[in-house]
């Protein structure tokens, strides 16, 4: 299957994509590449509103027919919302992950860090280096 | 031993807590011989079953399985299962053992002319070895090759002399693997598994341990009156692959919005629920249990229920009644018991 990465976001090697708005507030999902690994998505165990992420460390996780995956914090921040969809609808991850799939929106603490992510054709190229 | 679809099976051999505890902290050996086996052969027998199944048979290559529902064209199901690709021109699927002929039946209806489907339930055994050590104790017997087998995929090898088809699935929460024997050996494979240290397990263990993991039981957590959607299982409903019977309707329940939905439920105190018992919220009646039990495990007791959507958020607070006797509790997410992976 071929995968489309998406040119305006950026990419953790955990396989987590970021999408900052204008107003500075990051939206965190998971990737194409990350689904396809994972397989049929049966649960999404995410944090509250209102709690605080640190870069690197583990924030939830997703059950999938095959594993449960720990989710890793692209970036230090604060949850201003979560995706409840995914409660009712986990599959919407495998549908739509760059989409109505989304999983967090972060207010970064340290919006510098967003820098040093992945850009699309780093992010490619190491998905590449995993096939 | 009870009379179960027509088998006669035990319902524990030495105690359901004991061999509850077994499967989740060494291995257990299940006798599942009543699951029925329908095979799909012919060059048509990948269109065939995804005809009939609401997964995705697209994403499977061979010696890989997958868990999917049969649906009626209402949407209603027929029956849960897992669907085996052998090879491109055979198709394993394992049906529930009271569903056997309703679902050949349903098969042929919808796809018998698409390949030749041929219910083959009474030439294999099915026994599944389940638990943390239940894959290193197979592997032992078989193959080491046999460890490395991803969940959901197969391999064919030998056990005791005998050739077997081992399956990664399971029906416990356990990793482990499900083993299709020639009937005629299958007492013998039991013995070689036994002996390697697997604790036979009744049909009592079997439903605390697929309850603690939240897996549906057909005729009482789903049926042909509930459709995937309701019952948690969107994740198998794979509406934007190949059409299949029941789509439409699961179509327009997927954009309408399911009335109702099957939830877990945490007893909050002393007190087992069972099936048939009502979901009360502020003295109304909004649902009823489809499977409730002891969760050795976890603690306390659990239960599943449909309950009206507008109740079924995680966190909702509701009591379960039967009669006089009623116990509190609390809407959860997700399994109840989760192995460490």
């Amino acid at each position: 299957m071929s995968e489309q990465i998406p040119q305006d976001l950026r990419y953790t090697r955990a396989h987590e994509w970021t999408k900052t708005a204008d107003d500075g507030v990051v939206t965190i999902g998971i990737t194409a590449h990350a689904v396809e690994q994972l397989g049929d998505i049966t649960m999404v165990t995410l944090p509250d509103v209102g709690a605080a992420l640190a870069a690197g460390e583990a924030f939830g996780d997703v059950d999938s027919v095959k594993a449960v995956s720990e989710l890793f914090a692209p970036i230090d921040g604060e949850v201003i919302a979560v995706n409840e969809q995914l409660d009712d609808a986990p599959e919407t991850v495998n549908e739509a992950p760059y989409g109505d799939g989304w999983m967090l929106k972060v207010r970064p603490s340290n919006p510098t860090q967003l820098e040093t992510l992945l850009d699309p054709a780093a992010y490619d190229a190491l998905v590449q280096s995993e096939q | 031993m009870v009379d179960f679809s027509g088998w006669q099976m035990p319902i524990q051999y030495e105690g359901i807590l004991a061999e509850h505890a077994r499967v989740r902290e060494d291995q257990g050996i299940f006798d599942v011989s009543h699951m029925g086996e329908v095979d799909f052969l012919g060059p048509g027998a990948l269109d065939a079953v995804q005809h009939l199944i609401t997964n995705d048979i697209g994403r499977l290559s061979d010696l890989t399985s997958l868990y999917t529902a049969v649906c009626l064209p209402s949407g209603g199901i027929v029956d849960d299962c897992i669907v085996y690709r052998l090879h491109e021109h055979h198709v394993r699927i394992v049906v529930n053992a009271a569903n056997i002929a309703k679902d050949v039946a349903h098969f042929r209806e919808h796809a018998g002319e698409l390949c030749d489907i041929q219910d083959r339930s009474d030439e294999f055994a099915l026994l599944a070895l389940q638990g943390p050590n239940a894959v290193a104790s197979l592997a032992s017997l078989t193959t080491p090759e046999l460890a490395t087998v991803p969940g959901f995929a197969l391999r064919e090898t030998t056990l005791g002399g005998v050739p077997v088809l081992a399956a990664r699935t399971g029906y416990t929460g356990e990793d482990g693997f499900e083993l299709f024997v020639p009937s005629d050996r299958a007492q013998h494979v039991w013995s070689v598994l036994r002996d390697a240290g697997a604790h036979p397990i009744g049909l009592g263990a079997r439903d605390t341990l697929r309850l603690e993991a939240k897996l549906c039981l057909y005729g009482n957590d789903i049926d042909e009156t509930t459709t995937p959607l309701e019952a948690a299982l969107g994740w198998t409903v794979k509406l934007d692959a190949a059409p299949f019977v029941g789509a439409q309707a699961l179509r327009e329940q997927k954009a309408a919005g399911v009335r109702r939905k099957l939830v877990g439920l945490r007893v909050l105190e002393r007190g087992i629920p069972r099936p048939g018992w009502e979901v009360h919220l502020d003295g109304a009646t909004i649902g009823r249990v489809t499977s409730g039990g002891p969760a050795p495990t976890v603690g306390g007791a659990v239960a599943m229920a449909y309950v009206e959507t507008a109740h079924a958020a995680i966190g909702t607070q509701l009591s379960l009644a039967k009669g006089k006797k009623s116990v509190a509790v609390e809407v959860v997410k997700g399994p109840f018991y989760r192995r460490n992976s």
